[in-house]
């Protein structure tokens, strides 16, 4: 039995403590927001917040999340109010075919809540994990700014 | 995707006459039925035809029958029936459609999606479809109100009348139903369009970020099991032990069966099963398969080429003129390695067999062809086979096979387990399940005259046909010429004088498949080099060479010459930069592309992509722009990375370690330029890839002299910056 909290909920999981948090939050817990690409951290389509900071999920074994509070794509949003970084994936038409966006907004979300003003250097260093088949690269670079200018004006 | 060439209608008939099964039966397209499809809810809706459906509450749905796999079409396709249809985007509703022959591709009689064809093959019937439906609602209208036709109009979901009367459609929606279907309605003109060409937001975007899209993957049915099947190390290699003992061992695992792919080990979760898979001991007869290397490979292509293959072409006297030529180039000798697809979500389908119904959800671009191998895999009748296509997490091509081999193999699994069962593939299982744009040689030669214009052109390809033995190749193999493996080579736009062109197709146990641009990933790159070699040969600057043999091909230059415009072609560029430009015409588009890169030691930086595309009328320019821009990374990626190569018949690559792809830090600054036109809509998908690695090659030789003939990039010892 593993005790965690996801999206602000507390919940306790019966699977094997070395199951990948990925699986787990996919098989056990129904949120299937968070996707499997490569299995090895080489791509970031599984990224989720583990205390506030950006992992792998499926490098992440069940054990590693104990007591922690993990965010998914499924918990970034306050009801129906979108992250703003969801707002400008919106705006900026940043998804293809969509697949990796959640790993990529996961990813922009740690980086915003760190870095409120990023520069190229700090999107190339927080995001270059994550790999985007579709080539929607340059709209997740406009995307995140966008986002960090409305943040700054405080919306 | 599917091949851009498009053979004539008289072929498709003959073909689906004499091919039955696969190719489902020549249809008319289907403007206006008053049958909806199988399955669709018909009760106090109003369905004029197997495209749109409005419900009383005025729910407006529209029926989109091709895949979404990135390239918006499940916004683009809305938008040509919201437009004739005069509705609110935002407010319909979007359903995927079921398997039907309603949704038949109107020249290939199956349902499919590929080849870039969406917008432009559904162009014509959509709006009919939006405008029939439309004409209907009026005629509903004019006669609730008894007065004519004429003083009608529809707005807005509404139809208004004489003195301030209006209804909406949802309350005309009983009255239509009776109506008779008409089946020559007037389509709006164009200069009257309030959304066609319109920049207009993609409708999936809030389900694809905020996780409620559902893919493949995501799909879910009581009771159902995970499975990983164990596929052989070598193609075409057979089980020839199996010691299932220690994966059956492993909790959560329920079943290890055989397969006709291999070994599936079936279990209660993912991780289960991906445990019990590895735990499994296996022996293979590996047969021929384990001898396929990559390197004796490319020697025999080589020496294949120099030999005469069949004739793909023959304009002039090609022999003669070259002998006459006040100049030859020398033969160049081009390679391009076996590219996977690797789309981002892993292959993946789940299948539940129950009381003579087989039910099947999955990512696919070949519904009626997965209907057909799944019923003969199930031992049903495709009527039985009902198949729920999801979201594909990119395609690329990959998700079309004839042979639909990740569904029948899900098929099988879900069979021996007796239960639901979603067979998913890992990346290693991807990037090694074969299906791989063909490893090609091209050799090149050309005469030029006195002032260096080309009097002589002679290109031998060697690699293997896609086609070949698929039901599609009595219509595109002619005389053991695969159309899409000349394609983009058979036919250039250049003034070039003689011209010969020979193929060699070869065989190989490596399956082969499209890839994103098909032929043309190969052939854009070794036209579009050697133009460029022959414009450095003349002395001539390479934009200006293929402008003068573009003469008389006003849509190759205008793509041209707006790409070379606002890349400030002939414009100085900072220190230890240079520019390389291509242009190519693919799925009835132009493209042109010019890339800005610098060197830095080995480390190449691609800085700039600047494109110009003439798609025909653009009907979404947002989703076109988008396409083009991932066009556009996919061609860099294959030509700095992309290879898949084979030792003793294994696949050396796995994962994105060993097979990269360009990441956010490589990301050129893309600009996208439209043409703007009023030509019937042309393909968008593909057309931005063919270029890219012609458009690098050509910068690069700009920047240092040196000319790079075969691809990847990083085998030439660069890295990416």
């Amino acid at each position: 039995m593993t005790s965690l909290n996801v999206n602000g909920r507390a919940v306790t999981v019966t699977a094997d403590p070395d199951k990948p948090l990925l699986w787990v939050l996919r098989e056990d817990l129904g949120l299937t927001g968070t996707k499997f690409g490569c299995g090895v951290a080489l791509c970031g389509a599984c990224t989720v917040h583990l205390d506030g900071s950006p992992v792998r999920a499926c490098v992440t074994p069940l054990a590693a999340a104990r007591d922690k509070r993990v965010v998914t794509i499924e918990g970034l949003a306050r009801g129906d109010k979108l992250h703003v970084l969801q707002e400008a994936f919106i705006e900026q038409d940043v998804p293809q075919c969509g697949y990796c966006q959640s790993g990529q907004i996961m990813s922009a979300a740690a980086l915003l809540a760190k870095q409120r003003n990023p520069t190229d250097a700090d999107i190339d260093a927080a995001m270059s994990g994550n790999i985007c088949r579709c080539g929607t690269y340059q709209r997740i670079r406009a995307a995140i700014k966008q986002a960090a200018r409305r943040l700054g004006k405080g919306a | 995707m599917a091949p851009s060439l498009r053979p004539s209608r008289r072929d498709f008939l003959r073909a689906a006459a004499v091919s039955g099964g696969i190719l489902l039966g020549f249809r008319l397209p289907v403007v206006a039925t008053a049958q909806p499809p199988a399955g669709a809810p018909t009760s106090g809706e109003f369905a004029p035809n197997a495209f749109i459906r409005i419900s009383r509450s005025n729910v407006i749905t529209v029926v989109v029958h091709k895949a979404e796999m990135g390239q918006g079409i499940t916004t683009a396709l809305p938008m040509l029936i919201a437009e004739e249809l005069e509705v609110d985007l935002r407010r319909v509703r979007v359903v995927t459609a079921p398997v039907d022959d309603a949704y038949n591709h109107p020249q290939f009689g199956m349902q499919f999606t590929g080849g870039s064809m969406s917008v432009a093959s559904e162009w014509e019937r959509l709006r009919r479809a939006g405008a029939t439906a439309r004409e209907m609602l009026m005629a509903a209208a004019a006669d609730t109100w008894k007065v004519s036709l004429a003083s009608v109009r529809a707005e807005n979901g509404r139809v208004l009348g004489p003195g301030g009367r209006s209804l909406t459609y949802g309350q005309l929606v009983d009255k239509a139903r009776t109506l008779p279907v008409p089946q020559d309605v007037p389509l709006k003109d164009p200069a009257r369009f309030k959304l066609i060409g319109k920049p207009t937001p993609r409708l999936d975007s809030r389900e694809k970020v905020t996780g409620a899209a559902q893919f493949g993957l995501d799909a879910k049915v009581p009771g159902m099991l995970i499975a990983l099947v164990a596929r052989p190390p070598v193609f075409g290699a057979k089980l020839h032990h199996l010691d299932a003992a220690r994966a059956r061992g492993v909790g959560g695992v329920t079943r290890v069966v055989e397969v006709p792919s291999g070994v599936a080990v079936i279990a209660d979760s993912f991780w289960a099963a991906k445990k019990g898979r590895d735990a499994l001991q296996l022996a293979w007869d590996e047969g021929a398969g384990a001898a396929v290397d990559t390197d004796v490979l490319q020697a025999e292509y080589a020496r294949l080429a120099q030999t005469p293959g069949r004739p793909v072409q023959r304009h002039g006297d090609a022999e003669a003129a070259m002998a006459g030529a006040a100049r030859r180039i020398a033969a160049a000798e081009y390679r391009m390695p076996y590219l996977a697809h690797a789309p981002m979500e892993p292959l993946n389908c789940l299948v539940a067999l129950k009381d003579g119904r087989c039910d099947v959800w999955t990512g696919t671009q070949f519904q009626s062809v997965d209907r057909v191998n799944a019923a003969r895999a199930a031992g049903l009748s495709p009527e039985q086979v009902h198949i729920h296509t999801l979201y594909l997490g990119g395609g690329f091509g990959r998700r079309a096979t004839f042979s639909s081999d990740f569904i029948v193999e899900a098929v099988h699994v879900a069979r021996a387990a007796g239960a639901p069962v979603k067979t998913i593939w890992t990346r290693e299982d991807d990037i090694r399940g074969g299906f791989y744009r063909p490893m090609w040689h091209s050799t090149v030669s050309a005469g030029l005259d006195a002032s260096g214009a080309p009097v002589a052109w002679k290109h031998t390809l060697v690699g293997q046909s896609i086609l070949e033995g698929s039901p599609w190749a009595q219509v595109m193999v002619k005389d053991g010429v695969d159309a899409t493996s000349v394609e983009g080579a058979a036919e250039i736009p250049y003034a070039v004088g003689s011209k010969a062109v020979d193929l060699h197709s070869t065989k190989s146990a490596v399956p082969v498949l499209w890839w994103r641009s098909v032929g043309h990933t190969h052939t854009g790159f070794v036209v579009e080099s050697f133009i460029d070699e022959l414009a450095h040969a003349a002395g001539k600057d390479p934009y200006q060479y293929r402008r003068a043999l573009l003469a008389g091909r006003p849509r190759h230059l205008g793509v041209l010459d707006l790409a070379a415009r606002r890349a400030g072609w002939g414009t100085p560029l900072a220190a230890g930069r240079a520019r390389g430009i291509a242009v190519h015409a693919s799925f009835g588009s132009w493209c042109c592309q010019v890339a800005e890169v610098s060197l830095q030691d080995k480390a190449i930086k691609v800085h700039r992509v600047v494109c110009a595309v003439d798609c025909g009328l653009a009907v979404n320019p947002t989703t076109i722009r988008a396409q083009m821009e991932g066009g556009i990374v996919f061609g860099v990626s294959a030509a700095l990375y992309g290879q898949i190569t084979l030792k003793q018949g294994r696949v050396q690559q796995s994962n994105f370690h060993d097979y990269p792809v360009l990441r956010m830090d490589a990301m050129p600054a893309v600009e996208v330029h439209i043409v703007p036109s009023t030509e019937p809509p042309s393909g968008i998908g593909e057309p931005g890839t063919p270029l890219m690695a012609a458009a690098l090659c050509n910068a690069l030789f700009a920047l240092t002299g040196r000319r790079i003939r075969s691809l990847p990039l990083v085998q030439h010892g660069f890295e990416s910056a």
